[in-house]
């Protein structure tokens, strides 16, 4: 499990490191909507990875750490999409705000053979 | 301890979220309601800073009474909640940042308000971010009150949308989603080697860390960093800030002067509580006193090569950020206070240049009816809401009561500015400077360090550099044939006044000031109160 999942960490972030390098700037939000990805399943990886363990504790059982998960990266988490999900939001609508008055999809605005 | 009193330190941040979630609803076209309502927010956030202030200089019974104030968010201890503290150093920067925001504010009132929509909401927001930012105990909290400040200031940047602000907003807003993914990494890595992302409790666990586990929990701290000193402005990660800042709108640049200092408070703030045993690379130490030294002669260069006062300006405020963390870099502790000086003389500084350079672009005629930089009623249109009629066809449209000797008092502004920003004598920033040469010069004479005579060199050749370019362009813009005599507002030129008077105030009472900073820096060489003060029960043994 854990040479798969470092292996799609390491592979969404390759690919969205190359794609915020591209002059396109849908390329660059898709890079950084993979980067995110990489960086969402890292920080859930740094809770270390379990099975079959809930990061809520079962009023029935008798507490012990060992049979839980830990809910602070799950939280984490959850709070590094959402922003990340709103700063994308924010950064499409400038994408076609700069598409709108430059006529054209390069980030700086001019094709660089003109 | 009365119960509003208790609550004070979240005030800063609560009150520009409620004031400005409210602007949100009130109708665009109630403008004399709208400014009012967040006026009255900013300065309810001057007058808390400025009894925070007071309490710390005027220890009373109660809150602040032992020069620390910890505020448990939602009742959950630390560390496994979030804490607000209040110390030395974040109530000075509080008040800084509303000491800058009230001119602001009253600047953008003149006509800026109103070439876009949500301006208060977001200025607001800005504010809240900031004011978060420099309280907040809590790493992740930190993170989230970074991604505040930055929504609010992508928002600012485009306010008054024109193809120049877009185009620089693209790539502002390209690099910091990056710098906030490179912010998670760094404090995914720490949490995973430390357990806490709670930074007194980081201070404690990095002290007593397993040797296994220090170059992790350092390669953690040394991505962190690198979010910090993007937003810090150092190079060579600072190539988006003068295209950024020159493109913004004179009020919008004006309070992001103070967004590179959030940068230097984190890694300040950081770099002191983790400085026992010895705090990591992006710290201290030669990686970033180079960097930042780097970073001194590319401010230097830019303003000696900039065209635009606006541009040469952006370029001064890399040199400061730069100068502040190669000082703390080079880890003299004596010149800890004098950086602070340093800190809050060059903020005003930049800030009044930027509203003078809104006001100098006047000046000159043609240059301003180029067609992209005219409002577009597009954004109206798409917030639904009715375009303001005040909006003329030009963004530099003024009408206004005019001030009498408006060149001569645009003049005497850009030359207290200068003399500030250069470090020239009598102003605070001649004595910002002096004390930090002065401090310098003890530790190169004590251990013979190259490394302080470089620091000088470079301070001095930014002084110069920064007269001589600043000198080229006032006789540019004052002295040149082709201008006109600008008409400028009561309204306009206050806060600029406001800002000088605020530095030449900090001359005359440069005693206080400096004592004030004194303990600041002695609080926070000594991180063990600041840990104590967050939890009681731990303490650090070097």
């Amino acid at each position: 499990m854990e040479l798969i999942y470092s292996l799609a960490v390491g592979i969404f972030c390759a690919c969205g490191v190359w794609l915020l390098l591209r002059p396109r700037t849908f390329q660059v939000i898709l890079g950084l909507a993979l980067l995110s990805y990489a960086t969402n399943l890292f920080i859930f990886a740094m809770g270390r990875l379990t099975l079959d363990r809930p990061p809520l504790i079962d009023p029935n059982v008798v507490p012990d750490a060992s049979m839980f998960d830990d809910p602070i990266p799950q939280a984490l988490v959850l709070t590094a999409i959402v922003i990340g999900f709103a700063t994308t939001a924010l950064f499409l609508v400038m994408l076609i705000a700069s598409r709108g008055f430059t006529g054209t999809d390069h980030v700086d605005g001019v094709e660089k053979d003109e | 301890m009365s119960t509003l009193l208790r609550h004070l330190p979240v005030l800063p941040i609560v009150l520009p979220l409620v004031s400005g979630a409210l602007l949100l609803f009130l109708p665009q076209g109630r403008t004399v309601l709208r400014s009012s309502v967040a006026l009255l927010s900013t300065i309810a956030q001057v007058a808390i800073a400025a009894y925070l202030l007071y309490r710390l200089i005027v220890p009373q019974p109660g809150l602040l009474e032992h020069g620390v104030e910890v505020y448990v968010l939602g009742g959950w201890v630390a560390p496994y909640g979030i804490v607000l503290v209040v110390d030395r150093l974040s109530a000075l920067m509080l008040a800084l940042n509303a000491a800058i925001a009230l001119p602001v504010h009253v600047y953008s009132l003149a006509h800026w308000d109103r070439v876009g929509v949500h301006y208060h909401s977001m200025l607001q927001f800005l504010l809240m971010g900031l004011n978060g930012a420099f309280l907040t105990g809590d790493l992740f909290n930190l993170f989230v009150f970074f991604e505040i400040l930055l929504s609010a200031s992508y928002g600012l940047l485009l306010h008054g949308s024109n193809a120049v602000r877009v185009k620089a907003g693209l790539h502002y807003v390209a690099v910091n989603l990056a710098g906030s993914l490179i912010f998670l990494i760094g404090v995914a890595l720490i949490y995973g080697v430390a357990g806490t992302l709670n930074m007194a409790d980081l201070g404690v666990q990095w002290a007593a860390m397993a040797p296994e586990h220090r170059s992790l929990f350092e390669a953690g701290v040394g991505i962190l960093g690198i979010a910090f000193l993007i937003k810090a402005g150092i190079w060579p990660l600072n190539f988006w800030l003068p295209k950024t800042y020159t493109a913004a709108s004179p009020p919008v640049a004006a309070m992001f002067a103070i967004m590179t200092k959030v940068g230097v408070y984190a890694l300040l703030r950081m770099g002191s509580l983790l400085a026992i045993p010895e705090a990591p690379a992006p710290f201290a130490g030669p990686w970033l006193f180079y960097g930042t030294v780097a970073t001194m002669w590319f401010g230097i260069v830019g303003m000696l090569a900039a065209r635009q006062l606006t541009r040469l300006v952006s370029f001064s405020v890399i040199v400061s950020s730069g100068t502040l963390l190669a000082v703390i870099a080079l880890g003299v502790t004596s010149a800890t206070a004098p950086v602070l000086l340093y800190l809050i003389a060059s903020v005003p500084a930049g800030t009044a240049f930027f509203l003078i350079a809104g006001m100098t672009e006047r000046l000159r005629v043609n240059s301003v009816t180029e067609e992209n930089m005219a409002p577009q009623p597009t954004t109206y249109t798409a917030f639904m809401a009715g375009e303001p009629h005040e909006v003329g066809d030009n963004e530099y449209d003024e009408v206004g009561v005019a001030i009498p000797a408006a060149l001569a008092f645009l003049g005497m502004a850009f030359v207290s500015c200068t003399i500030l920003t250069t470090g020239l004598p009598p102003l605070v920033g001649f004595m910002a400077k002096f004390s930090m040469i002065s401090a310098l010069l003890g530790a190169a004479m004590d251990q013979s360090s190259l490394d302080a005579w470089l620091l000088i060199v470079s301070l001095l050749a930014a002084g110069f550099a920064g007269l001589i370019a600043l000198t080229k362009r006032g006789m540019r813009s004052f002295w040149s044939t082709g201008r006109t005599t600008p008409r400028l507002r009561f309204i306009e030129a206050v806060p600029v006044a406001f800002l000088i008077l605020l530095c030449v105030t900090m001359t005359i009472a440069a005693g206080p000031v400096m004592n004030y900073l004194d303990s600041a820096a002695e609080w926070l060489h000594e991180p063990n109160a600041y840990i104590h003060a967050v939890l009681p029960t731990r303490e650090v043994s070097p």
